[in-house]
């Protein structure tokens, strides 16, 4: 008898907000810090209602004071608190950087004992934000041991990471992008939503060729798949988490279809794309059938106005061509 | 049997005559750091950089004296006094400090990596002012579980220039946060003397932001006890930070084997002139203290032929202790 489990249409701010509701409801070890989180209700609105729940001491608003606001993160975390620290911006952790990198994520190697700290990180993309508030800077994070990475493009991840990064025992960064904050996704209903850390999503199974995408590109990928599903079997996956990568499940999807095209909003140098071309070079250069592909913007800044900002990053069809070039 | 060091002072009477007792903790670190800077010009040397408190030692047991072991502190690169003065064993850190595997972090770590959360340390730290943004963390993190414990922030009068400070006075002061912010001037940054660094009087810093300042003979242990006492007291019951600023002197130069060209031989021997340990011992009654120097020996001479005798970490210890699942 198949159990079809229920879904419900959400919105991606709505999933992100669910997490939020019910983790700090299940714990009260959990606590939210950041810049508006509270009074205001966030700047995107989906922390609303929290601090009336919650109260003021576990949704806390913070001065505009990014090093200690992620310092309130590693040092409550310490001492016995579940700490989630919001970033209003990702590229506001450029601010951040030492309290998360030298700090936090080197804790648990000092001393052996667990850091429970979340850190959200809204990623400006899709939104008309400009070269500062826009920033695709995920590679960075995931060259950091003691550091987990994970990146939602759907309602249903953007829900079960952060309920699952909010239990884990290290410091995870989930990255949330803006441009997807009002997009509608089926998401389960259950209990107690759950998507496991470090294990990717095969979105879309095919044979011919695999696309692996991060973030706005999954469903732009899964788009383009679809489209060209008559002439070409697409296998469409999202890592969701980028640090630890699932290798094992890029891998053997490689291997399959032989064929790799990667799709990611951030910038090609030193990338996740550039990390899952090199994992198929070293393990599935036997099966490659053609060279892999990258698809991502050009090696510019983000610009403010919509238009300009869809004219630089990779589309459907963008992504459609590429997996062209690996069959031709 | 063999009895613990603390035994063995509160049996000379460390537990009852507060005087006491800080004189033997300042001892215990002078003859720990002096140990490990002889190990440093050893043969086989120490396998990292020491930056000695030796001078300093009157500001981390005066200011540890009456904590609780539930109370938290941050340190800096300078931080073994502060390790010892909140608790550490000087076995396990004479190992880390010498690579050896029983250390506090497996003997990878060193002499700025040493955090043991189970007595309130947060951590000597390598980043200059890396500490300020974690005790604030800290002393948020006591306040919403309602604990009356509270945080002392040690830093260098260095790391006062760190942007960091300002933001951890405001938003301790906004949320009557736990929290002494311990300013230790040992009147040298890194290879200078503090007037490159330093403007106006740090003790002074919080008056913008309403946290009361205080400044402190840092070699009067005594002193510091009542003034960090008063403000450990006020931060408990929910009277929100203090800065406190202690001035004291670094007896040698930045790190072991530095030369400190920085400064002069007169301006050492004046500066060594206020020595806290000498100045504590002084209002002791010299048999009973020659008894503490001896049991202060024996501790830190057990404590580094535990060192040596344990073995040196070796590469089974590089993976250890990075993630907990994944
Ligand atoms: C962020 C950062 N900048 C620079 C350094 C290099 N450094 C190590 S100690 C030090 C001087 C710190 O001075 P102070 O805070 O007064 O402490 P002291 O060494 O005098 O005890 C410097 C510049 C560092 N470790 N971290």
């Amino acid at each position: 008898m198949s159990t079809e489990i229920a879904t419900k249409s959400t919105k991606y701010w709505q999933g992100i907000s669910q997490a939020l509701t019910e983790e700090m409801d299940r714990d009260e070890r959990v606590v939210l810090v950041g810049e508006d989180v509270g009074r205001a209700g966030g700047p995107y609105g989906l922390t609303r209602g929290l601090q009336d729940r919650f109260g003021a001491d576990r949704v806390r608003d913070t001065p505009i004071s990014e090093a200690v606001l992620m310092g309130l993160g590693v040092g409550s975390g310490a001492v016995g608190l579940r700490p989630i620290v919001e970033v209003m911006f990702f590229d506001f952790a450029m601010l951040m950087m030492d309290q998360l990198i030298n700090q936090g994520a080197k804790y648990r190697y000092f001393t052996g004992h667990p850091l429970p700290l979340t850190v959200r990180a809204m990623c400006g993309a899709g939104g008309h934000n400009g070269a500062q508030h826009s920033q695709n800077i995920e590679a960075w994070f995931c060259g950091v041991p003691g550091l987990k990475v994970a990146m939602s493009s759907n309602a249903r991840d953007a829900k079960g990471l952060l309920k699952s990064a909010v239990r884990d025992d290290d410091p995870t960064l989930i990255i949330e992008t803006q441009g997807l904050l009002r997009d509608r996704f089926d998401v389960p209903v259950v209990d107690d939503l759950l998507i496991p850390l470090g294990v990717a999503d095969v979105r879309r199974t095919g044979t011919d060729v695999t696309v692996v995408a991060t973030g706005r590109m999954v469903p732009r990928a899964v788009e383009a798949a679809e489209g060209l599903a008559d002439e070409i079997s697409v296998e469409v996956v999202d890592p969701r988490t980028i640090s630890p990568l699932d290798t094992a499940t890029i891998l053997e999807s490689v291997a399959k279809t032989g064929r790799l095209v990667v799709a990611q909003e951030a910038l090609s140098p030193c990338s996740v794309a550039a990390e899952v071309c090199s994992l198929a070079a070293e393990h599935c250069f036997a099966e490659l059938k053609a060279p892999p592909v990258r698809v991502t913007p050009d090696f510019t800044n983000v610009p403010t106005p919509l238009p300009l900002v869809e004219a630089r990053v990779p589309q459907a069809d963008t992504i459609a061509a590429a997996i062209r070039t690996t069959l031709a | 049997m063999v009895t613990s060091i603390d035994d063995q002072l509160d049996a000379l009477g460390a537990s009852t005559d507060p005087a006491l007792g800080r004189y033997a903790t300042m001892q215990l670190c002078r003859r720990f750091e002096e140990t490990v800077h002889d190990q440093f010009h050893s043969e086989q040397g120490v396998p990292g950089p020491l930056h000695l408190a030796i001078g300093q030692e009157a500001v981390a047991v005066g200011a540890c004296h009456d904590l609780r072991t539930t109370d938290v502190i941050t340190s800096t690169h300078r931080g073994h006094h502060h390790c010892i003065a909140k608790g550490a064993r000087t076995d396990r850190m004479m190992a880390e400090l010498l690579g050896r595997r029983p250390g506090y972090s497996h003997g990878r770590g060193g002499s700025m990596h040493i955090a043991i959360p189970e007595i309130g340390l947060l951590g000597t730290n390598g980043i200059v002012g890396g500490g300020i943004p974690i005790a604030t963390g800290a002393a948020y993190g006591l306040q919403v579980q309602k604990r009356d414990d509270v945080v002392i922030c040690f830093f260098g009068e260095g790391a006062a220039a760190e942007g960091v400070l300002a933001e951890a006075l405001n938003v301790a002061s906004l949320w009557k946060l736990p929290i002494v912010f311990l300013c230790e001037n040992n009147q040298y940054v890194e290879l200078a003397a503090q007037d490159l660094h330093v403007a106006g009087e740090i003790w002074r810093r919080g008056t913008g932001y309403a946290v009361p300042g205080v400044h402190v003979d840092g070699n009067d242990v005594d002193a510091v006890t009542a003034a960090v006492g008063e403000a450990v007291e006020r931060a408990r019951t929910g009277g929100g930070p203090t800065i406190i600023e202690a001035l004291t002197f670094r007896w040698f130069g930045h790190y072991a084997g530095d030369k400190a060209a920085f400064r002069t031989d007169e301006e050492v021997e004046l500066g060594r002139a206020g020595d806290p340990i000498v100045r504590a011992r002084k209002a002791l009654d010299p048999v009973v203290v020659a008894e503490v120097d001896r049991v202060v020996e024996d501790e830190i001479a057990s404590a580094l032929r535990f060192a040596l005798s344990s073995p040196v970490s070796g590469p089974d210890v590089l993976s250890l202790n990075h993630l907990a699942s994944v």
